[in-house]
């Protein structure tokens, strides 16, 4: 009965309806564009300005957008001998890049004990952790780096240092991974271990060739996070230019130093860090997203 | 009020208006708070008494296994890894010996000089003998040291109390004529029923050492007089009690007193908006993009994805310049005439504060944007189809379906986002470093300071770490309320078990 009275409703409403539809469908093409306008500007802006000739234009903040003269004056000085943005850029990669490896491979050992094994003391490490971490990191900062200046791995160190202290707590993001591990059965590891398999093999050659998305995600959030690192980076290399990161540099220029002189030249350096990283993060995308979801599901 | 206190069916509760409902979960919520405070205390009790109760068996178990072992068990005693050596176990008897053998050097080598310290920090100032400075106590090192030394001391207690065990037990195993567990099997356990041990060694001792040990240190550091008048090495620093505290939260003292309420409220009042604004936002532009008929959903989602890739400092940096008073935004409204003067952007408290906050919905969208696509997917589409039959818009399907299952799913994501703003430094240090500063406020702190961009300021500008200690402090508590708060109303209670 109803079966019959929807279909027989549904060619005259369809018609009203995709019109109605018609119009809704323009308004938020119209507001997604405004909204990607929005997005996207300071992006072009940032772009547009890192072109600006240093030397025959103002490196400050002038009051157009689109630079009279197009020229890479502002990428030629950063890679020129008065500036260290290449040290700075080779460090932040080089942290990045170990961080992302070692990181990754805590994150998912934490996790996948974590989620797999029943032991003695488990509520209590998960407990500890989750109080651990509603402490402000901050707070830490002083003792960090005085451990750190013990070590000698603050200043000329600070590189090795700052590794030590990204890769040192890692073990406390093991949230989201965990969640993924606990949505793969457990049946699979018990087959296995029927086998004959230990714990080892199982977590080798079962669970990280089911983890492909996990791993990428661990390893991609931990290779772009020390890129925009300001904090403990600009504490632990404290005025030794040569050890710092592109934030730390970078910011320093807009903030502490003159940033009249500086504007064009953050511009281009902003160009140089994100472009690589976008790209990066674009083609991986889908990970992210897939962590990101499942994370914000599971707690 | 209707409902006063008393429990209402389910069927009453489908009855109320949404008001109504979330009235009688607050009372609901309020009423119980007593109940779960005295709870709480209770399993408190609870808890230290069976703790004191597994002490109690462990010493009595301690002496009866001395009375009753062998000789080589009571040796262990003394001797770790005694038991296990007579047993043929000679990996882990090098192991236990080993590490009574290092403990010891470094106990009474290097711990026990700053541990016997830790009552008053140091008493030998640091003095000039002529041009030579004679370094004296360092407060910073004997607190340090000293904690490190109580931590390494649990973990020895907790050695050698399984040193006894397992010599006990292997003792009656082979009495038992059981098969003792042989170097070999012993490494190859750590792969396999052992591996959590492999797994967790490692990242547990680098939360020990770069979290878990400095955090401590903080909070011990909250009760001392550590600034910049008392900066080791030149200067000793002491225990003080409360008296940190007195001066941040009493009004007598200092200003301190009122810069902290009104930095603790404008935390609050930003944790709110940045939170629900960009997931309320986040959501409907979700939905915008996921509506049938949209095309280019991959473009739209990449484009709001950038703010996410690029890192922040790079365009935050470059936005809170475009909003600077010589900036973009300013110069072009000028040029266009639209304004005589600047717009204080930056520059006036309120201004900021909101410029702030939507900024911040340009970085946050396309977070919940993300986050809200793909449990919006989830929703059964027959839900809709039903709700559009009876008779209802795209706006009260909303209301009625998309937004209760939204905030069902989501609440624990709403939470840790919660949280996170609380904590949210790189936005604000990035767009503002918290500036304008104001005569009501003690220094350093801004008006758009929150609790932690103070807190790191006042420990790389000011070094005031004693009072950056207790604004940590009351940050952890500001954090575990809330949660505690919002896990006792989270509807969904999450059993990790039943996703496995």
């Amino acid at each position: 009965m109803t079966q019959t009275n929807r279909s027989s409703r549904a060619p005259g409403s369809e018609m009203s309806l995709s019109k109605h539809e018609r119009n809704t469908n323009t308004a938020i093409y119209i507001v997604l564009s405004v909204i990607s306008a929005i997005w996207l500007l300071p992006f072009i802006f940032l772009v547009l300005q890192s072109f600006r000739s240093y030397l025959t234009e103002n490196g400050g903040m002038v009051n157009y957008l689109i630079p009279k003269k197009f020229s890479l004056d502002n990428y030629q000085f950063l890679f020129s001998s008065e500036c260290n943005f290449f040290t700075w850029y080779l460090n932040t990669l080089e942290i990045a890049a170990i961080c992302a490896v070692l990181q990754t491979m805590i994150v998912l050992s934490v996790s996948y004990a974590l989620s797999r094994m029943r032991f003695r003391g488990r509520r209590l490490i998960m407990n500890l952790i989750l109080v651990l971490g509603m402490f402000p990191g901050f707070l830490t900062m002083i003792c960090l780096y005085f451990l750190l200046r013990t070590l000698g791995l603050t200043q000329e160190g600070a590189i090795p240092g700052l590794i030590l202290v990204y890769v040192a707590s890692s073990g406390m993001g093991y949230y989201i991974s965990k969640g993924f591990f606990d949505t793969i059965p457990k049946s699979l590891d018990e087959s296995a271990r029927i086998d004959g398999a230990t714990r080892f093999q199982v977590f080798l050659s079962i669970i990280m060739p089911l983890s492909k998305p996990i791993v990428i995600y661990t390893a991609l959030m931990a290779f772009m996070a020390p890129w925009a690192d300001y904090v403990y980076a600009s504490y632990v290399a404290f005025g030794k230019p040569d050890s710092f990161n592109v934030a730390v540099g970078l910011f320093r220029w807009m903030v502490t130093k003159d940033y009249q002189g500086y504007f064009t030249r953050f511009c281009a350096g902003g160009v140089l860090v994100s472009v690589p990283i976008t790209a990066l993060f674009l083609v991986l995308q889908r990970y992210y997203v897939e962590g990101v979801t499942g994370g914000a599901v599971k707690g | 009020m209707a409902f006063g206190t008393k429990r209402i069916s389910d069927l009453e509760y489908l009855g109320l208006s949404p008001f109504q409902r979330f009235l009688y979960r607050l009372t609901c919520f309020l009423v119980s708070l007593p109940g779960a405070l005295a709870r709480g205390v209770e399993n408190g009790a609870k808890t230290v008494a069976r703790f004191l109760k597994i002490v109690w068996r462990e010493l009595a178990d301690l002496v009866m296994t001395f009375v009753n072992g062998d000789a080589y068990t009571r040796l262990s005693y003394l001797i770790m890894g005694a038991g296990n050596a007579a047993r043929g176990q000679y990996l882990r008897a090098a192991c236990f010996f080993l590490a009574q053998a290092a403990f010891n050097v470094y106990l009474f080598l290097f711990g026990w000089p700053y541990l016997s310290k830790l009552g008053t920090l140091g008493t030998v100032e640091t003095t000039k003998v002529g041009r030579k400075t004679v370094y004296g106590d360092n407060s910073f090192f004997i607190l340090l040291y000293s904690l490190l030394t109580i931590f390494l001391i649990v973990l020895f207690v907790y050695l050698w109390h399984s040193n006894i065990r397992q010599s006990r037990k292997s003792y009656e195993m082979k009495k038992a004529g059981k098969h003792l567990a042989t170097a070999k099997e012993d490494l190859a356990s750590l792969l396999d029923g052992q591996f959590h041990k492999t797994l967790l060694a490692l990242p547990m001792a680098g939360i020990t050492a770069f979290t878990f040990l400095p955090i401590v240190f903080m909070i011990l550091v909250a009760f001392t007089n550590f600034d910049k008048t008392h900066q080791p090495p030149g200067k000793l620093f002491t225990w003080v009690g409360l008296d940190n505290f007195r001066e941040m939260f009493t009004t007598s003292t200092s200003r301190y007193a009122s810069t902290f309420s009104e930095v603790l409220t404008w935390t609050l009042i930003w944790a709110f908006f940045a939170t629900f604004l960009n997931y309320f936002l986040g959501m409907i532009v979700a939905i915008m993009i996921n509506k049938k008929g949209i095309r280019f959903k991959k473009m739209w989602r990449t484009i709001l994805v950038m703010t996410i890739a690029i890192p922040q400092f790079v365009s935050l940096l470059y936005v809170s310049k475009m909003f600077a008073s010589d900036g973009l935004i300013n110069s072009y409204l000028l040029k266009w005439g639209w304004i005589k003067t600047p717009l204080p952007f930056w520059t006036k408290a309120s201004w900021a504060r909101i410029t702030i906050i939507c900024i911040n919905v340009w970085i946050g969208i396309p977070y919940a944007m993300l986050i809200c696509t793909g449990i919006l997917m989830n929703i059964p589409a027959d839900l809709y189809e039903s709700a559009r039959i009876d008779g209802a818009n795209a706006f009260q399907a909303y209301v009625k379906i998309t937004l209760p299952y939204m905030l069902f799913v989501t609440g624990p994501y709403l939470l840790t986002s919660f949280i996170g703003n609380i904590n949210n430094f790189n936005v604000i240090y990035l767009l503002t470093q918290g500036s304008p500063k104001g005569m009501e406020l003690e220094s350093p702190a801004g008006y758009t300071d929150l609790l932690i961009t103070w807190l790191y300021k006042m420990t790389v500008d000011n070094t005031e770490y004693r009072l950056a200690a207790v604004i940590g402090i009351a940050v952890f508590v500001l954090t575990a309320v809330t949660s505690l708060i919002v896990y006792n109303s989270i509807p969904s209670v999450r059993n990790e078990e039943d996703f496995q």
